[in-house]
C-alpha cells in the first residue's frame, strides 16, 4: 500500500535533459520500458547495460543517484512479492545457502524485479527532469483527447490546492485532541472525506465560474510544448533507439 | 498498489493500453453528458479529491494502515463516467509525476481501477439502491456493499491479465485465490470508508450525489419558526 504521496519528484535545472521537449521525453521513456520489458529474463547482460544507459542518463540530467534509489521504494510492495516467488513457485530447486528455492521462482523474481526496479528508474528520470506543467503540455502535443489535457492541468494545478485544504482539517481534528487510532476512527476520517469532497466540488464550480466571467467557451487555450527541432528529435529517440537494439540483440542471442 | 513494469508481458500491456484509450474516449463522450461544459475543471478537480482522499490514512491496527481507492466512490459522488475519468487522470499523473505505477503497465492499472471498478461497482450500486427501500440512511449502505464487490471484481480482471501475459510461473488458480483473498480483505475497508463517506455527504449536500439522483424523495421546505421558549433557551450567544 503506497501511504501518501506528497513528495514531489521534480528537481529543476537545466542540464540538456531538462530542456529536451516533454513530448519527446515521455515517448522515449515510453519506447524504452516497452524495450526492457520485451527483453528476455536470460539476458543477464542486456538489464545491466539498460542499468548503465539509465545512469548516463541520470548523469547527464544531474540527477543524483541517491534520489533515484530513495524514491525506488514504490515498488517496496512488489519487491516483497518477488522475494516470496521463489518459496511459491514449484518445480526444480537448487540449494541456496541451505535454503531450498525453486530454480523457476529465481527467474520470475529476477525477471520482475529487474524490469521493474529499471521501469521505476525510468519514471524516476521522466518525473525528475520534466516539470508538471511540461508534461501536460507534452501530453498535448502527443494529441491527447483536449478534455483529458485539460482534466489534468486542473488536476495538477489545483492537487496541492485540496491537499492543503485535508492538512487544515487534520490539523482542526488534532487540535481538537482527536487522533485516529483504529477502525473506531474511520467516521471521523470519512466526514472529513466527505467534506472535502463538498469542499473541492464547490471549488470546482467557483472555478467554472470565474472562467466564464474571463470568457471560458468549454475549452482552455493550453499553451503546450513547444515543438521539438530535428536535433532534439535525434537526440532524444537515442536511448529508447539502443534499447531496442540491446532487447533485439538479445533475442537474437536467446534463440 | 500499482501494477509495475515488468509483471505483465509487453503484447498483454500494448493491448490493455488499446482497452483504455478505448474506455477513456467512451467516459469523454459519458462525461460531457453528466457535466456538460462544466466538465474540463470538475472533473480536475474531483481527480484532485481523490487524489487527496487516497493520502487519508485510516489506521487498521498495530501500525498498519489502508487507503481509500476512490473508484467506486467517485462514480456514486459525480456520475460513472466523470468518476472513471477522475480515477483515470489520478493514475496518469501518479505515473508520470510520481513514479507509481509501471508506463507500461498504464492501461492495466486504468483498466483494472478505473474501468472495472466503476462499471461493475456503479450499476451494482444503482441496482441495490433501486431495490432497497428509498431511504437515505440504505443508500451508504448499498454504497458500502457496491465498494466491497468492486475491489475483488477488479482484482479478478488483473488476473485475467495475469492468465494471458503474466511473467510469473504461478497457476492461475492460485494467483486467482491469492489476489481475490488480499483483495475481499482491502474491499472491507474500501466498503467501509466509502460508505462513512457516502453517509456524509447525503447528510450535507444530498444533491451532490450523482447516485441518489431519483432514489431520493423530494426534501420538503419546512419552516421552523422559533416559539419563545426555545428561542430563549438556545439562542445565539
Amino acid at each position: 500500500m503506497s501511504g501518501g504521496h506528497g513528495h514531489r519528484l521534480y528537481t529543476p535545472g537545466s542540464s540538456y535533459l531538462h530542456r529536451l521537449p516533454a513530448h519527446t521525453k515521455i515517448l522515449a521513456a515510453l519506447v524504452w520500458v516497452l524495450a526492457v520489458v520485451a527483453t528476455p529474463r536470460e539476458a543477464y547482460w542486456a538489464f545491466g547495460c539498460y542499468a548503465l544507459l539509465l545512469g548516463g542518463a541520470a548523469r547527464t540530467g544531474g540527477i543524483r543517484i541517491r534520489t533515484v534509489v530513495r524514491h525506488t521504494v514504490v515498488e517496496a510492495p512488489f519487491v516483497l512479492f518477488a522475494v516470496l516467488l521463489p518459496f511459491l513457485v514449484g518445480g526444480e530447486t537448487v540449494v541456496v545457502l541451505g535454503v531450498e528455492l525453486s530454480r523457476g521462482g529465481l527467474s520470475d523474481a529476477w525477471n520482475i524485479l529487474a524490469k521493474a526496479t529499471l521501469g521505476v528508474w525510468t519514471s524516476i528520470l521522466l518525473a525528475a527532469t520534466t516539470s508538471p506543467q511540461a508534461v501536460i503540455g507534452g501530453l498535448q502535443r502527443l494529441r491527447l483527447p483536449h478534455l483529458i489535457v485539460e482534466m489534468l492541468a486542473f488536476m495538477v494545478r489545483y492537487a496541492d490546492v485540496v491537499a492543503h485544504d485535508l492538512d487544515r482539517m487534520r490539523i482542526a481534528r488534532e487540535s481538537r485532541g482527536f487522533q485516529a487510532r483504529g477502525p473506531r476512527h474511520w467516521r471521523v476520517l470519512a466526514q472529513s472525506a466527505g467534506a472535502l469532497f463538498i469542499r473541492s466540488y464547490e471549488r470546482g464550480e467557483r472555478v467554472h465560474l470565474a472562467m466564464l466571467s474571463r470568457g471560458y467557451s468549454g475549452r482552455l487555450p493550453l499553451a503546450g510544448a513547444a515543438p521539438a527541432t530535428a536535433r532534439q528529435w535525434s537526440v532524444a529517440v537515442t536511448l529508447p533507439a539502443i534499447g531496442v537494439a540491446v532487447s533485439a540483440l538479445a533475442w537474437v542471442a536467446a534463440r | 498498489m500499482h501494477v509495475p513494469d515488468g509483471f505483465i508481458d509487453a503484447p498483454t500491456s500494448l493491448a490493455a493500453g488499446a482497452v483504455a484509450v478505448m474506455g477513456v474516449g467512451l467516459c469523454l463522450r459519458g462525461a460531457r453528458r453528466e457535466l456538460n461544459e462544466r466538465t474540463a475543471p470538475l472533473a480536475g478537480l474531483v481527480a484532485a479529491f481523490v487524489f487527496a482522499a487516497q493520502m487519508l490514512n485510516f489506521p487498521v491496527a498495530s501500525g498498519t494502515s489502508g487507503h481509500l481507492l476512490g473508484g467506486v466512490l467517485a462514480a456514486i459522488l459525480v456520475g460513472p463516467f466523470t468518476g472513471a475519468l477522475a480515477v483515470t487522470t489520478v493514475l496518469l499523473v501518479q505515473a508520470l509525476l510520481f513514479a507509481d505505477g509501471g508506463l507500461t503497465a498504464l492501461g492495466v492499472n486504468i483498466v483494472t481501477m478505473a474501468f472495472v471498478t466503476v462499471a461493475f461497482g456503479y450499476p451494482f450500486f444503482r441496482l441495490l439502491a433501486w431495490a432497497m427501500p428509498r431511504r437515505r440512511d440504505l443508500l451508504p449502505v448499498a454504497a458500502a456493499v457496491a465498494a466491497l464487490v468492486s475491489v475483488p471484481v477488479a482484482s479478478l480482471v488483473f488476473v485475467g491479465f495475469y492468465s494471458v501475459g503474466g511473467t510469473v510461473d504461478l497457476s492461475v488458480s492460485s494467483v486467482a485465490a491469492a489476489m481475490v483473498g488480499v483483495h475481499l480483505f482491502i474491499g472491507i475497508g474500501e466498503a467501509v470508508i466509502t460508505g462513512l463517506t457516502v453517509a456524509s455527504v447525503i447528510t450535507v449536500r444530498p444533491d451532490l450525489v450523482y447516485g441518489a439522483r431519483g432514489l431520493l424523495p423530494r426534501a420538503q421546505l419546512e419552516l421552523r419558526i422559533p416559539t419563545p421558549s426555545t428561542a430563549a433557551s438556545g439562542g445565539q450567544p
